[in-house]
């Protein structure tokens, strides 16, 4: 069912909208282990290939690249996103633990609008928003387009020395609605989690139910600019750094939402830096059209339903992903 | 659109910028007479620019009965200092940016011939905080009184400005929100920053940067006095430069430090009167400024040149004390690329 369907007088987040019928389930893992790999022989095999050239080719491109680098012959967008260095830097360093170390699995890439603004709102866990990365290289490595993902994140990661500036080069900004409107009208793929930290920092037993979605400024922000919604569910984050019990007098002193206590932080010290290996699957949903609602941007009800709504699709869609996957560390 | 007004107040003509705007008002036909208002002598420097434009030595007190005597149409208040001059110290800084645009604008609401103003002010005015959007559109409004005393004095200015267009609606009041002007041949506080060989930073800090070339602010400022622009306008260069980005175009080397090493070091310095740099610098270190500038280009139908190649034009002048140039560079990786093609050489020879 398309989301088209319930256009007309009845809007979205109406009380006869039903979700969509779940699609029969398909065990990907588990017993079964998935017979086909991605193929990344021929990728491996270039390195090892003792072919002069090649390594003439890379040794000048990197020199090229430092030369650039060290120059400051490169560009930024006016909110700070190095696209240079995040596509020769922070990608291929995120893809091995995407690809490698969480194994991750992609389904309804072609949900993803592939010219045009369009805002993916997901489910947020893992204690840091390991979700938000996995997105991001998800979308880079799976879409026709590469497209880069702009994430929305909270002030406090720009409070940070470091933490803001690395950020920023990413492709983030902070989390409000004039920066997301401005990218939205721009044409570029916004990324938010209206979770924020409530579902980051809640504690393992409370995994994969999404929490309150805020405000819901994000669904206004897409409305004022009639960007198409795509609702995105994430399984596997919730695993790798599971919340037994959250220290609160030990967060307040720190100045940080919440304090996790994991089965190996802070017992191991920097050991316990390290994520579980679980198995993450991300699903893309059918966007959902918002240029008919522009009118209704800030009336309340329109925009709790059109939330709920979203909310109602992440939830529902997790369930399946978690039936598909009945073992978290299952290859 | 109305004609460009024949009588014309600048203050501030003893500085570089308000020399500049009165000289080019001066040489515009359409403009029968610029009267200069400062309490201080122009430099020698800016004496000859000066020629065409009469001078009347004087602080703002005397700008009530210069203005209204004048029979003033228009008033351009550029006598706006962001920092402190070694000399007089912050008091004749506030003094001459608060008391002073208060006086001006006084004397300009009892200007009955008065059709325009033109009060510059700075992109200061957003203030500095982690929760401000990236890029500041005209109606975004300052989260908490900015630390910086420039920023708070143009908050001010601003204020005083709202005050005026309320009492005198038929008076087109313009506000034009500069970035930091930067240009080949401009004296100002960033200009010798980055002239510095090597340039301290805030550490895990890199603020996104905008400039605007002095040259396009003069033209933004001479259309704003010779047609009528009123409203508040961003001037900036579209575009950003990274701080680290700058330094490295500069061919400088950046000195990160940690925030209240810089703050401590600025106060010490500013005591022994070396280099002005204050809290309102430090927080643009910090935080990055990047303006919006839509509003400007679509009413002035004028687009300043971009950031990186106002930045530009202000390396090329300032080329002693770089050490890590992009020739350099560039001579340094045809080096070792070269040095590898020998060495490969010399082996498959010997092999």
């Amino acid at each position: 069912m398309s989301q088209d369907e319930y256009r007309g007088e009845m809007l979205p987040g109406h009380a006869d909208f039903q979700l969509p019928e779940p699609p029969p389930v398909q065990r990907v893992n588990g017993r079964r282990p998935i017979p086909e790999k991605p193929e990344l022989a021929p990728e491996q095999a270039a390195p090892v290939e003792p072919e002069a050239d090649v390594w003439d080719q890379r040794v000048a491109d990197t020199l090229a690249f430092l030369r650039r680098r060290l120059s400051g012959a490169y560009e930024v967008d006016e909110f700070g996103f190095d696209r240079e260095l995040s596509e020769a830097f922070f990608h291929p360093v995120m893809k091995v633990l995407y690809r490698d170390w969480f194994r991750t699995e992609v389904f309804g890439i072609e949900n993803v609008p592939s010219d045009g603004g369009g805002l993916v709102v997901g489910n947020h866990s893992g204690t840091i928003a390991m979700d938000a990365l996995m997105l991001t290289v998800a979308l880079r490595d799976r879409h026709p387009l590469g497209r880069h993902l702009r994430l929305l994140g909270a002030d406090l990661v720009f409070r940070m020395p470091m933490m803001s500036e690395l950020a920023r080069a990413a492709g983030a900004t902070v989390a409000c609605n004039p920066d997301a409107e401005r990218l939205m009208t721009s044409g570029q793929l916004v990324g938010v989690f209206p979770e924020g930290f409530k579902g980051i920092g809640k504690r393992f037993a409370d995994r994969y139910k999404l929490q309150r979605f805020g405000r819901g400024g994000f669904v206004s922000a897409a409305l004022r600019t009639g960007t198409p919604i795509v609702p995105v569910a994430i399984v596997g984050a919730e695993e790798i750094y599971p919340i037994l019990a959250d220290v609160k007098p030990l967060a307040r002193l720190l100045g940080v939402p919440y304090f996790p206590v994991t089965p190996t932080f802070p017992w191991l010290g920097p050991l316990g830096l390290v994520p579980l290996p679980s198995k993450w699957l991300i699903e893309f949903c059918p966007p959902i059209p918002t240029a008919h609602l522009t009118e209704f941007a800030d009336d309340p009800l329109v925009v709790y339903n059109l939330a709920d709504q979203v909310r109602e699709t992440i939830q529902a869609t997790l369930h399946e992903l978690l039936e598909k996957r009945p073992d978290p560390f299952g290859l | 659109m109305t004609a460009p007004p024949s009588v014309v107040v600048v203050t501030g003509v003893s500085r570089f910028i308000g020399a500049r705007v009165a000289a080019r008002l001066a040489a515009d036909p359409r403009i029968d007479r610029v009267v200069g208002l400062d309490p201080h002598d122009p430099p020698a420097s800016l004496l000859g620019l000066l020629e065409g434009v009469e001078r009347i030595r004087a602080d703002a007190r005397a700008a009530t009965e210069a203005i209204a005597d004048l029979g003033a149409e228009a008033v351009v208040h550029l006598a706006i200092t962001s920092v402190p001059d070694a000399k007089h110290g912050r008091a004749a800084m506030k003094e001459q940016n608060v008391i002073g645009t208060m006086q001006v604008l006084a004397a300009a609401q009892g200007a009955s011939r008065l059709r325009k103003i033109v009060v510059r002010s700075s992109t200061a005015a957003y203030g500095a905080s982690f929760r401000d959007p990236a890029v500041f559109t005209e109606d975004t409004e300052p989260r908490a009184v900015p630390r910086g005393a420039f920023a708070r004095d143009i908050l001010d200015i601003e204020g005083y400005v709202r005050g005026f267009r309320r009492r005198r609606p038929g008076v087109a009041a313009t506000v034009l929100r500069f970035a930091p002007m930067i240009s080949s041949s401009a004296e100002t506080s960033l200009a010798r920053y980055f002239s510095q060989p090597v340039v301290p930073t805030v550490i895990g800090r890199d603020a996104r940067l905008q400039f605007v070339h002095a040259e396009d602010a003069l033209e933004v400022l001479h259309r704003s006095v010779t047609e009528d622009h009123p409203g508040t306008f961003n001037v900036a260069g579209s575009g950003v430069l990274m701080l680290s980005q700058a330094v490295r175009r500069a061919g400088r080397v950046s000195l990160p430090v940690p925030e209240t090493a810089l703050s401590g070091g600025a106060a010490a310095l500013r005591q022994f009167g070396v280099e002005q740099i204050g809290l309102d610098q430090i927080d643009l270190f910090v935080h990055g400024r990047v303006v919006d500038t839509t509003r400007l280009i679509n009413e002035f139908g004028f687009t300043p040149r971009t950031t990186a190649a106002a930045f530009d034009d202000f390396i090329q002048a300032h080329t002693e004390g770089s050490t890590v140039t992009a020739e350099r560079l560039a001579r340094a990786e045809a080096a070792i690329l070269d040095g590898i093609r020998k060495v490969r050489a010399a082996a498959e020879a010997g092999s």
